[in-house]
């Protein structure tokens, strides 16, 4: 197996995201910038970077060998991917946008006014953002040593040092560049391979037909009966609402200009996700008709054009996947790398180093919040990678999904509502996936349960939020901000 | 040119009317900031109708997506339907589902910014 492609690959993307990275060098030159772009990132090129940095390595490899090896009930995973942002901009997008907060902390503390709920979210966001930046670092040592035999440090080495140049140097708004570039380059990695691979099987009559009967791999659910509905309905809420609740999601509206425009951005995304998410399945029918080996199945999208073609058309496109595949771990890691670093900055870097100017203490918190997961990934290597990533999403359904939505739509919610709320479903979710990742051989109800804890996790952190608000007095200014969420900024309205 | 008996006072600059000291309809937001009942009920029915969309759209998309997992699970004989020689799962969750959600999303954003319209007029008008 020739690896030189797939070497061409890495070096080119390597090289086009340092030489975009530095080039929003020279337009970054305020906090505001580092932050949030200075908030004046036009809905198409906004919508093209969130996809860019959505599209994990998780959607450009892992789905379509979910669906190899499992069949249609893994086609929950980019359904509820792409549903989880029309669940955000139902609920979410336009007045998280115009409550006017750098992050996820600063939104909490402007809404209920205490620093005990900020402390408590900060903690959250760093958590959430390192346990799924752990999975990319894991993700890129693995497909280096597939592509082109690397042994398995260098990719998480490779990946957070370019993450590091690129976001350090330029923070918000080059990452915003390398990002929109990133989606059209994972597009285009999976589209046009898809086309050539779909012609050449068109043409092929040696090839099986993508037979897809008797063993249920057309069964959208989980196996088990009762306990697999669970399971898929688990998901199902874990996946819709957890978006919202993702760090590097949440960061990204406030680079938007005003409330209308982080609408419309977030309907772009859905069509962009939308025709991505298109793909993943036409690899695994492929695969399936092939005889790719469901085993390898995280590998399926990179052996599977030397499988269908071989030879150097087989090469080259082997190659672009390559190449879409690392764009995947470098955007999705440089997005979370700049919401775990913005609140790592005002939380502990700028407070604790105040003789660090804003973008010294910008760089360290970046370098924490990079060395941290990638340390994790080259100790730990045989951390869950798939495990990893739907912790994430449980853990933000379970957390900030009813902190969001509580404290934009309802102005009971207090302090100490918010705090309890995030630490039962904080504590709920995250003691679930442990038991889980610890002991995974048992089948009754509770390790089902345990398995996918959404669906009890999430209404048990709605609740404790809303009863304890209940015996608990609002803060003074609750009225008046929510006359900021929610009322359009052409408004003169009073929103100090 | 100026030697009418008038004098120069009569003299006028032939231009259009100012339009920027046309006071467009001063937006009587003061009701909204000093927090009176009128404006609490001005505040509360835009949160009510915006809370009252985004539940029709969650409604639909629940209706329609989320009771997959239960039609499934109720009518095991549908995964051997075939649309098109394409198992019907495959079309319905693997392409059909995208069109639908931007068709969602898109019902959404117009009829938020039509509320947020009829808002903006609302309180700006009173003024008059």
């Amino acid at each position: 197996m020739s690896t030189l492609p797939g070497f061409v690959a890495v070096v080119l993307v390597t090289l086009a995201t340092l030489a975009i990275g530095t080039y929003g060098l020279r337009l970054s030159r305020t906090t505001s910038d580092f932050f949030v772009a200075s908030r004046t990132v036009r809905p198409g090129l906004n919508a093209s970077a969130i996809g860019g940095e959505y599209l994990s390595a998780a959607s450009f490899l892992g789905v379509a060998g979910l669906l190899l090896t499992f069949g249609a009930e893994m086609l929950w995973y980019p359904v509820g991917w792409t549903a989880g942002y029309l669940v955000l901009l139902v609920l979410v997008a336009a007045p998280l946008r115009r409550s006017g907060a750098y992050t996820l902390p600063d939104f909490a503390e402007a809404r209920l006014d205490s620093r005990r709920v900020r402390n408590v979210c900060s903690l959250l966001v760093v958590a959430v953002g390192w346990l799924y930046l752990l999975p990319q670092f894991e993700g890129a040592g693995l497909t280096l040593a597939a592509a082109i035999d690397a042994p398995r440090w260098v990719g998480p080495v490779v990946v957070g040092l370019v993450v590091l140049v690129s976001v350090g140097s330029g923070g918000m708004r080059s990452i915003t560049f390398v990002q929109a570039f990133q989606y059209w380059l994972k597009l285009s990695a999976l589209l046009v391979p898809a086309a050539v691979l779909l012609v050449v099987w068109a043409g092929d009559d040696a090839a099986g037909p993508a037979r897809a009967t008797a063993d249920g791999w057309s069964v959208p659910l989980a196996a088990g009966g009762a306990q697999g509905l669970y399971t898929t309905y688990s998901l199902v809420l874990a996946t819709f609402l957890g978006t919202m609740g993702l760090p590097h999601v949440v960061v990204r509206f406030y680079t938007n200009p005003d409330g209308r425009a982080a609408r419309r951005t977030t309907l772009v995304v859905l069509a962009l996700l939308g025709v991505f998410y298109v793909l993943p399945p036409l690899y695994a029918a492929l695969g399936r008709a092939y005889g790719a080996d469901p085993a390898a199945s995280d590998s399926l999208v990179l052996e599977l054009p030397r499988l269908v073609v071989p030879g150097p058309l087989g090469d080259v496109l082997t190659g672009m996947v390559t190449a879409g595949a690392f764009a995947a771990f470098l955007s999705t890691s440089s997005g979370l790398a700049v919401a775990v670093s913005g609140v790592l900055t005002q939380d502990v870097t700028s407070r604790r180093l105040p003789r660090l100017g804003d973008l010294a203490a910008f760089r360290v918190a970046t370098l924490a919040a990079v060395a941290v997961p990638m340390t994790a990934a080259l100790v730990l290597p045989d951390f869950g990678v798939a495990q990893a990533v739907g912790l994430a999403f449980a853990v933000a359904a379970s957390t900030f999904c009813p902190l969001l939505v509580l404290g934009i739509w309802w102005r009971g919610l207090t302090p100490a509502g918010a705090v309890s709320g995030l630490l039962v479903g904080g504590a709920g979710s995250v003691l679930a996936v442990a038991y889980t990742l610890a002991d995974d051989r048992g089948s009754g109800w509770f390790d089902t349960l345990a398995g996918q804890p959404a669906a009890w996790s999430v209404p048990l952190a709605f609740a404790t939020m809303v009863l304890v608000s209940r015996r608990t007095t609002p803060p003074a200014h609750a009225r008046r901000f929510m006359v900021r969420l929610h009322t359009p900024e052409q408004v003169e309205l009073d929103r100090s | 040119m100026s030697t009418t008996p008038e004098g120069p006072q009569r003299r006028v600059r032939v231009t259009g009317p100012d339009r920027r000291a046309q006071p467009r309809p001063r937006p009587r937001t003061g009701d909204i900031d000093e927090e009176t009942p009128l404006g609490r009920v001005y505040l509360g029915s835009l949160l009510r109708a915006q809370l009252a969309l985004a539940a029709r759209i969650l409604g639909l998309l629940a209706l329609t997506v989320g009771s997959l997992p239960l039609v499934f699970h109720l009518a095991p004989g549908l995964d051997d339907v075939r649309v098109a020689g394409l198992p019907l799962v495959w079309l319905v969750l693997g392409v059909l589902v995208y069109p639908w959600l931007v068709l969602l999303g898109w019902r959404y954003v117009r009829q938020a910014e039509r509320h947020e319209h009829d808002f903006a007029e609302l309180v700006g008008e009173l003024d008059r």
